[in-house]
């Protein structure tokens, strides 16, 4: 069975957001996500200044198989993206949660919670699909 | 979504299950790249159940298949397959198959999305033969790589005390398949879609499991592989895909297939005269193969550009395994020559497009 950490929200197409005692919202994909997509081989993520908004694509993953689109949990403006990515995408895929982290997103609102899942309510999505 | 009678194996070795064609088929069992270069320096077993397995009946099944099929099938020898289009009247692809002449019947196997259109095109374009469908009924897996014959032989009798070894390149025939502690009575032929020495082994569909699960403890070095490194393999050996390559829109002479068409033959067959036209003017549009600069792999539906125009379309790109590049292939308009600057349309990238000499990779012994 996949994680899922307690300490962060959810969106229905897997990708989790994570609040920083600084207010600012790391986001990225989860465990389950990243198996499913197998070995991965590029990633295309927005620079820093521009905007994501809730539940629209903002970068596309790849793996050996298939391209897919990565969506944004969360409303707001890209302050970081992981830049080592770019050159091996191995961390999404050992450390989803950690170092595989994709954007650092300064919220749009203070509601962006209300629109995502808790953990309890991701795992069982995941234990219902 | 249908299921193979190999589904339960697949779970049981760890797939990871994707539709393919309407069935439930693994696409990778441990890891795409790692079942990639199992087939290609080992051996790897595939469920092939989901591929059509047609016998053609009647009084002259010789016949009635030179008029549908692009093949000079008269030709044929007993124990030799072929491979063969199904052409429309214009000369669009209805399938690519594999026509099997056994001692003493016929058979066709056609690609699993295509079953259901191809059984009542049969039934009315067949004249005077019928189509008897044994694809729930016989099991075809496959037995992949540089290390199948070696392992194989010892499990395989063939008629007159015959060596598996001795068994041609493209050439099928009966086989005693003793691999799961009973004989098994089925056919055997040294064919396959990735590019290696290989067999495709057909057997009771009640034995199919235990078939699979002995091909796989055949030995360390075997695995069993998934579709998605049967995709890999496939295109670094230039081997068309319908769907991707092949479709009711393109025609054979612009597929580069062709050594499948007997343009000439004397019985005429659906689609002659259109594809006799079509190579007399020159295709409009030709398939050519591509390494694609940078890391991103092209997809199918890529536009290809010249001078920031599109003059052709990817059908098929992947990561390769084996050159350790992204490669591509698609078809690009005939009037573009060969050494043209040619970028692919990747949203926000435009990588280069370097041509490449289909097949990508040839295996070093190509004839047996």
């Amino acid at each position: 069975m996949s994680e899922v950490p307690a300490d962060r929200f959810y969106l229905s197409s897997h990708e989790w957001a994570q609040e920083g005692d600084d207010g600012v919202v790391t986001i990225g994909i989860t465990e389950f996500a990243a198996s499913e997509l197998g070995e991965l081989v590029y990633i295309e993520l927005p620079g820093e200044g521009e905007d994501v908004h809730f539940e629209q694509q903002f970068g596309e993953i790849e793996s050996v198989k298939a391209v897919s689109a990565l969506n944004s949990p969360i409303s707001g403006q890209v302050i970081e993206s992981n830049a080592s990515l770019l050159d091996s995408q191995e961390p999404i895929t050992d450390s989803p949660f950690e170092e595989g982290w994709m954007l650092k997103i300064k919220p749009a609102d203070d509601s962006w919670k209300d629109q995502l899942m808790n953990p309890a309510d991701y795992e069982s999505q995941l234990n219902n699909s | 979504m249908k299921k193979t009678v190999l589904n339960s194996a697949h779970q049981r070795h760890g797939a990871r299950l994707v539709e393919f064609g309407g069935f439930e088929m693994p696409v990778w069992y441990s890891a795409l790249t790692e079942e990639h270069h199992t087939v290609r320096k080992q051996a790897g077993v595939f469920d092939l159940c989901h591929m059509g397995r047609f016998e053609v009946v009647g009084d002259d099944p010789v016949t009635a298949l030179d008029k549908v099929l692009t093949r000079d099938v008269s030709s044929m020898k007993k124990g030799q397959v072929c491979y063969s289009l199904v052409c429309q009247e214009d000369g669009g692809i209805l399938d690519d198959i594999l026509v099997y002449r056994l001692p003493d019947r016929w058979w066709l196997v056609v690609n699993a999305g295509n079953r259901d259109k191809l059984l009542p095109w049969f039934e009315e374009k067949l004249e005077g033969a019928h189509i008897v469908d044994h694809s729930e009924s016989l099991a075809m897996v496959a037995l992949q790589g540089p290390l199948a014959v070696g392992l194989l032989a010892p499990h395989i009798e063939r008629p007159k005390g015959r060596s598996l070894e001795t068994l041609g390149y493209y050439r099928v025939g009966a086989a005693t398949v003793n691999l799961t502690g009973t004989p098994l009575q089925g056919w055997i032929s040294r064919t396959g879609y990735t590019g290696e020495d290989g067999f495709e082994i057909y057997v009771d569909s009640e034995h199919a499991e235990a078939v699979f699960d002995a091909l796989v403890d055949l030995s360390e070095d075997v695995h069993p592989c998934g579709l998605g490194c049967r995709d890999t393999l496939r295109l670094e050996a230039g081997m068309p895909l319908y769907g991707h390559e092949l479709s009711e829109q393109i025609d054979p002479i612009s597929a580069g297939l062709e050594f499948g068409v007997g343009l000439h033959k004397t019985t005429p067959f659906i689609g002659q005269s259109a594809l006799q036209e079509i190579e007399s003017r020159g295709p409009q549009r030709r398939m050519r193969g591509f390494t694609v600069d940078g890391r991103r792999p092209a997809r199918q539906g890529a536009a290809i550009l010249h001078e920031g125009k599109v003059v052709g379309e990817v059908t098929s790109g992947s990561p390769s395994p084996t050159l350790g590049v992204a490669i591509a292939c698609g078809y690009v308009d005939s009037g573009i020559p060969e050494d043209a600057s040619l970028q692919v349309d990747l949203g926000r990238q435009t990588p280069d497009l370097k041509p490449h000499p289909l097949p990508f990779y040839r295996r070093e012994t190509e004839k047996v």
